[in-house]
């Protein structure tokens, strides 16, 4: 560090960002299992109970369709609650209280309720967690009239989401890939407020366009590297939102490299990723100069051994590797 | 002092003419609703309250306009207990935008703000943790309200009960659980569902409060609520009131019942709701025929005008399908 600004991780800035809010609006508090004294199952929430105290960092027993669904119903009561799920597979025990009460409430109610009530939780692979704690589900999430999910993969996004969620009058779902945690930066100086309804371009090139959210991006940023090198020039689209789809900006991208490869952890069938190749076939397809490829997680559970933990996740050679195929090379 | 403040009930004429005309309102409005769906001017799904009135009446009494309701898919009396109009009520089973849900809901999803009317929830035990959120947002907002939860007995044998006590009482919130215990879940009765069919004792085992109230009896019904609402207001956390009574009528219009002899329904009809109060009140001398004959008129009445009311409203615009999935844009 040239200027002396310190280096900060994805979790830091998490726990910043809901500081932040804790400190902004009485009305936010955050609860989930072990939010508080053990400091969070991944560390995010260290040191916030010490500061906040148990009325505003709640931890629950563990009982995911109870505290969701007193997320929910705070939020109906006039709260902004935080709610932590540990991680997506454990989110499928609330998945009732979500899906048919946050996503549907405000239609049901002809628009009297709204629920603007944050749940974040974790998701993804690559610690050897085995099949119960490592999937992406958040596509499934992405299928929901009613929610918003957005996906911060950058430090930034993972600092000021959370800000726009909680502002946000629909319930959002945050998903925080586990990889993601330990990667540090210095955030940008001039770092702020983030759009949650806009994708982003996180590399501009005009031969292909390669499509990804969350935990991989940075490897689809590795594989453009990787490209740059044979002189193929990558444009990487990070989706960040992926219900709505901001798809203006996804089909500007393809509309001008004329190619495209969506990257996602999530399984290939009735997938995002499915979606997204439609979305390009209904807004580019005469735009296009060959057929939207997918690097996708094999069509297995998780396994636990590292080399087959890795065989089942989408990788920089097989990004790479479609890149090209995508380009007929 | 409003009555709902007070833990006794007041047992004027008044208020039992009050309680009466309360139950005969639901009454007949659900009759009515019946041959209205035969008409094909109700459709989807329709839970008749009949034989149960006795709970929304007397259980709303002790509930104050600062407090939240939540219900069940069978919630048109407690809809209207509440004080959400007939005519929304009738509008919403049409599906006409001048419904209480816009005539998004329906049947089974009445909502009000006005009333703090939660729904209308048709996921069994969906509406536990609901209730158990509105409470917690009650208590960390320091307002003195409280969550009135009402659900059937099926709903015990959901996770979402256990859950819901258990973090109801863990963080002492004031949140009411009224248990409809009308013995069958759909077709299936307690005993075959249940491996400890007395519903109170579960309550107990997470160290809630609860009672047995006669849930035909409304004035029993009022009583209990009024007890278990002053101290759950005095801050002695969650209670739950499993009220013991039984449905009249099929569960829903495509129910022939055949899991329920006709005698035991014909037994249950005898200790009507609403023949036991009136009875009770002749008995007393504060009921005389003509009282019950204005009572008759009074509801007839208001049911064919919210019928009028129905009738008359508007159908949403096709162009509106999309409105209220998400805030407008720019909302707060």
């Amino acid at each position: 560090m040239t200027d002396g600004t310190p280096e900060i991780t994805y979790r830091d800035a998490i726990r910043e960002a809901i500081r932040e809010a804790l400190l902004a609006d009485p009305r936010v508090f955050l609860m989930g299992e072990d939010v508080g004294r053990y400091g969070g199952c991944y560390a995010v929430t260290k040191g916030l109970l010490d500061e906040f105290g148990p009325d505003r960092i709640r931890d629950t027993p563990l009982s995911e369709s109870a505290f969701v669904g007193a997320g929910i119903g705070a939020a109906l009561g006039g709260m902004r609650p935080i709610v932590e799920i540990m991680t997506v597979n454990f989110s499928l025990l609330a998945l009732d209280q979500i899906v048919n009460n946050a996503a549907t409430i405000r239609h049901m109610s002809g628009g009297q309720f709204a629920v603007p009530v944050v749940i974040r939780m974790a998701t993804g692979a690559g610690r050897q967690l085995a099949a119960q704690h490592s999937h992406s589900l958040e596509g499934w999430y992405a299928h929901i009239p009613g929610l918003k999910v957005v996906t911060p993969a950058t430090l930034e996004d993972a600092r000021f989401m959370l800000a726009a969620a909680l502002a946000d009058p629909n319930p959002v779902l945050i998903f925080e890939h586990v990889m993601l945690y330990n990667r540090s930066g210095v955030l940008p100086a001039d770092a702020g407020p983030v759009d949650i309804r806009r994708a982003i371009v996180r590399r501009f090139g005009k031969h292909v366009t390669l499509v990804t959210y969350g935990g991989t991006l940075f490897k689809t940023l590795d594989a453009a590297a990787t490209l740059a090198k044979e002189e193929v020039e990558v444009e990487v689209v990070d989706l960040r939102v992926l219900r709505p789809l901001d798809a203006e900006t996804l089909l500007a991208s393809v509309r001008k490299t004329r190619r495209a490869v969506i990257v996602d952890e999530g399984w290939r069938s009735g997938s995002l990723s499915a979606e997204i190749s439609a979305r390009i076939m209904e807004g580019a397809f005469w735009e296009l100069d060959g057929p939207v490829c997918r690097v996708c997680s094999a069509e297995v559970p998780i396994p636990y051994p590292h080399h087959l933990e890795e065989a089942a996740l989408p990788q920089p050679t097989a990004i790479v590797a479609a890149a090209k195929a995508a380009l007929g090379a | 002092m409003s009555q709902a403040d007070t833990a006794k009930p007041h047992l004027s004429r008044e208020h039992l003419l009050g309680l009466l005309t309360g139950m005969v309102r639901i009454r007949r409005f659900e009759e009515k609703c019946a041959k209205l769906y035969q008409q094909e001017k109700i459709r989807g799904f329709l839970h008749l309250y009949i034989g149960e009135e006795a709970i929304a009446v007397g259980s709303m009494q002790a509930l104050t306009p600062a407090d939240a309701i939540v219900a069940t898919y069978r919630e048109h009396g407690h809809a209207l207990a509440r004080g959400v109009s007939m005519d929304a009520v009738m509008a919403e089973m049409y599906g006409k935008t001048e419904g209480c849900s816009r005539g998004r809901g329906g049947s089974m999803h009445l909502f009000e703000a006005a009333t703090r009317f939660y729904g209308g929830n048709a996921i069994v035990g969906g509406g536990l943790p609901l209730a158990v959120g509105l409470a917690l947002a009650e208590k960390m907002q320091q307002r003195a309200g409280i969550a009135a939860c009402f659900f059937g007995e099926g709903a015990v044998a959901e996770g979402e009960f256990h859950e819901s006590l258990n973090l109801a009482e863990l963080w002492r919130l004031p949140v009411l659980f009224v248990c409809e215990n009308n013995l069958y879940a759909m077709g299936t009765r307690l005993e075959r569902s249940e491996s400890q069919p007395d519903i109170h004792i579960k309550a107990q085992s997470y160290n809630v409060p609860a009672e047995v109230v006669d849930g035909m009896d409304v004035v029993a019904v009022e009583a209990a609520t009024r007890r278990v609402c002053a101290s759950i207001r005095a801050g002695g956390g969650p209670a739950l009131l499993e009220c013991r009574t039984y449905r009249f009528r099929a569960h829903s219009m495509f129910d022939p019942q055949l899991y329920r002899e006709r005698a035991e329904v014909e037994e249950w009809k005898h200790r009507d709701p609403i023949d036991r109060l009136a009875a009770w009140m002749r008995q007393t001398g504060v009921l005389h025929d003509s009282d019950l004959a204005a009572i008759e008129a009074q509801v007839a009445t208001e049911i064919e005008q919210s019928v009028a009311f129905a009738e008359s409203g508007h159908w949403e615009l096709v162009a509106e399908l999309a409105r209220d999935v998400y805030a407008a844009e720019g909302a707060r």
